[in-house]
């Protein structure tokens, strides 16, 4: 890839979010896309586990959770500085990726996706059930917003800048490690383990590293949840959320960092656009998950893009071979 | 005795939701069995089974129809599932058939909640609602027909897969595909099979427990899992492992909500889920890996 053209996606994106910083005028609007910047987070996370290692979660609402109630009980109940409850957000989230990954990690396939979907469902009952920690299932209120020195971040467009400002950083880190000798190793960790391994890759710990990092950065949107809304339920945190994780990452494109962007900014637009869609909603994340996965499983943007040069090919004569 | 008459209770339910459990993780083992692949859509045939029989017995009041109709009706679902969702698909790894089948449940659950809303919906018992003595405790005739039928369908799939043709064609298939299609075994027939036959399995799970817990669009999901983690527990690819694995996850679950919380029976089962996965993979019963 030419230096350039790198170069100036990151200078569109920052043209983008200050542009909408500086001329958009709608509480709405940044409600929508702080919630956009929080999910992509995650997903870009996901997608680095899920989409550029091969290695399945489907309990990362869990780590998501962690960091919002770890941010939440810290700041609401105990009075903590949300900053360092964050921190602690990310000490609690890492910690425990660290914990369940040392012997998830070992398994493959269906095995990984029953550990991480069994840690899931039962870090989702205890935030149900630690009812004197957690609030219960009616949830933890009184969440104080995020603030610098005195400016508190206490509407969407304050908080706007912190979250797209974030996301860019993230975005950036993300496409680096995967560009950098550990990005190429964690490929070729998703090709074929043993040949990873008979190159010279410490496999086990890779896969480690990197479902700790994507539990980082579901740590870090946790707490950004928190303090965005000043109100969380464990419902957010369950099983569906964490399917309708992996339906952005498959959306947008596995191993895509800016699929991630296109994935949950499309699954969080719709359900808002389309009213009729919130019936929907459950089919609608099923069908993809299914088509995508079935049809197109290097995600949206990239089948689509493969369709038309498959029919252009086919329009100039090339011959087709299945 | 007050102690012992409520453990036996809680053994009695235990076992009962044991066998349901051991139902749905037979279904998940004849799958794997002939294709290796996890069909994470399986709760939603014991779904379908139930609320299909219950819609079948609003429309005619006769149990065994409503059984047999909401059976044959499920199996299509599975035949036509396998058919549309996985035949198609030209890249087999796990994790694209993970998500493949998770959308499946995820789209099944969400078609159901359009059909038949968020309603529980109520089954009549096989036999009576009558509670029969069993020393200090009591069992109803429901639990009977459950642990019966369970009973019989396990015996049933160990002599079909092993004394008949087509039982040990599948079994081939399921050790080398392509060895089993040189000898001559319809290696595509015997996929398109387990799916028919653990659907019909699921489905006959969902009619035997809704008179005990109701029929809800969204009971596959937990159900489904249930099952897979007791497949797991006992040794993903031995039928007789799945079922000891039901057993035991259904009574641990029966005891936690006895003696520590019914919040926590969910949690109990999945943290035996994660001790299996990480002490013993292989399963209770050591299938093969």
């Amino acid at each position: 890839m030419r230096r350039a053209p790198f170069l100036n996606r990151w200078l569109f994106f920052a043209l983008v979010v200050a542009a909408i910083a500086i001329f958009m005028d709608h509480d709405y609007y940044y409600t929508l896309l702080n919630f956009i910047g929080i999910y992509t987070l995650l997903v870009v996370g996901l997608n680095l586990l899920l989409g550029y290692a091969g290695q399945i979660s489907l309990g990362h609402a869990a780590f998501f959770g962690l960091g919002a109630y770890t941010s939440g009980i810290l700041t609401a109940t105990c009075g903590v500085n949300p900053w360092l409850a964050l921190v602690a957000g990310l000490a609690v989230s890492g910690g425990a990726a660290f914990l369940i990954g040392i012997p998830a990690l070992k398994l493959r396939g269906y095995y990984l996706a029953m550990a991480t979907l069994g840690f899931g469902i039962i870090v989702y009952i205890i935030l149900n059930e630690a009812q004197g920690l957690t609030g219960g299932p009616s949830g933890l209120t009184g969440i104080p917003s995020l603030a610098l020195g005195s400016f508190a971040l206490n509407t969407p467009r304050r908080l706007y800048l912190l979250i797209w400002i974030t996301l860019g950083l993230i975005l950036y880190l993300s496409a680096n490690l995967v560009d950098s000798r550990t990005g190429r190793a964690i490929r070729a960790l998703h090709d074929s383990e043993a040949a990873a391994e008979s190159l010279g890759v410490d496999t086990f710990r890779l896969k480690l590293k990197i479902f700790v990092w994507s539990a980082l950065y579901a740590s870090l949107a946790g707490s950004l949840y928190a303090h965005a809304l000043n109100f969380i339920a464990p419902a957010s945190f369950g099983f569906m959320f964490s399917i309708k994780l992996v339906t952005m990452v498959v959306l947008g494109g596995m191993a895509s960092i800016w699929g991630s962007l296109l994935g949950a900014g499309v699954l969080t637009v719709l359900p808002e656009a389309l009213v009729v869609f919130h019936d929907f909603e459950v089919v609608i994340f099923g069908a993809i998950l299914m088509v995508v996965m079935i049809f197109m499983p290097r995600g949206l943007v990239r089948g689509i893009l493969d369709l038309y040069e498959f029919r252009r090919y086919k329009r100039e004569g090339g011959v087709v071979s299945s | 005795m007050e102690n012992f008459a409520d453990l036996l209770q809680y053994l009695i339910s235990g076992l009962t939701n044991g066998a349901i459990y051991a139902l749905i993780a037979l279904g998940f083992g004849i799958i794997y069995n002939a294709t290796t692949i996890i069909n994470f859509a399986q709760g939603e045939m014991v779904m379908l089974g139930a609320m299909c029989a219950v819609t079948l017995y609003q429309l005619s009041p006769s149990l065994p129809l409503a059984f047999l109709g909401a059976m044959v009706l499920v199996t299509l679902v599975g035949l036509v599932f396998e058919r549309l969702a996985l035949r198609p698909v030209k890249d087999p790894s796990p994790i694209t058939l993970i998500i493949i089948t998770v959308g499946g449940a995820v789209l099944i659950k969400g078609v159901a909640m359009l059909l038949w809303g968020k309603d529980a919906y109520t089954l009549p018992p096989f036999s009576g609602n009558s509670p029969l003595p069993v020393g200090p405790a009591t069992i109803l005739p429901q639990n009977l027909w459950v642990l019966g039928i369970t009973a019989i369908s396990v015996t049933g799939l160990e002599i079909f897969f092993r004394f008949t043709l087509v039982g040990k064609a599948m079994r081939a298939c399921s050790y080398n595909p392509r060895a089993a299609r040189l000898v001559g075994i319809a290696a595509g027939r015997m996929v398109q099979l387990s799916f028919g036959v653990s659907a019909a399995l699921g489905a006959g799970a969902g009619i035997l427990i809704a008179p005990l817990t109701l029929g809800v669009y969204d009971m596959g999901t937990m159900l489904g899992l249930k099952g897979f983690s007791a497949a797991i527990i006992g040794g993903l690819g031995s039928l007789l492992g799945g079922v000891l694995g039901g057993l035991v996850l259904g009574v641990a679950e029966a005891l936690a909500t006895g003696f520590i919380s019914s919040g926590y029976r969910d949690a109990v089962a999945f943290l035996l889920l994660l001790l299996v996965l990480f002490l013993r993979p292989q399963g209770l019963a050591g299938g093969r890996k």
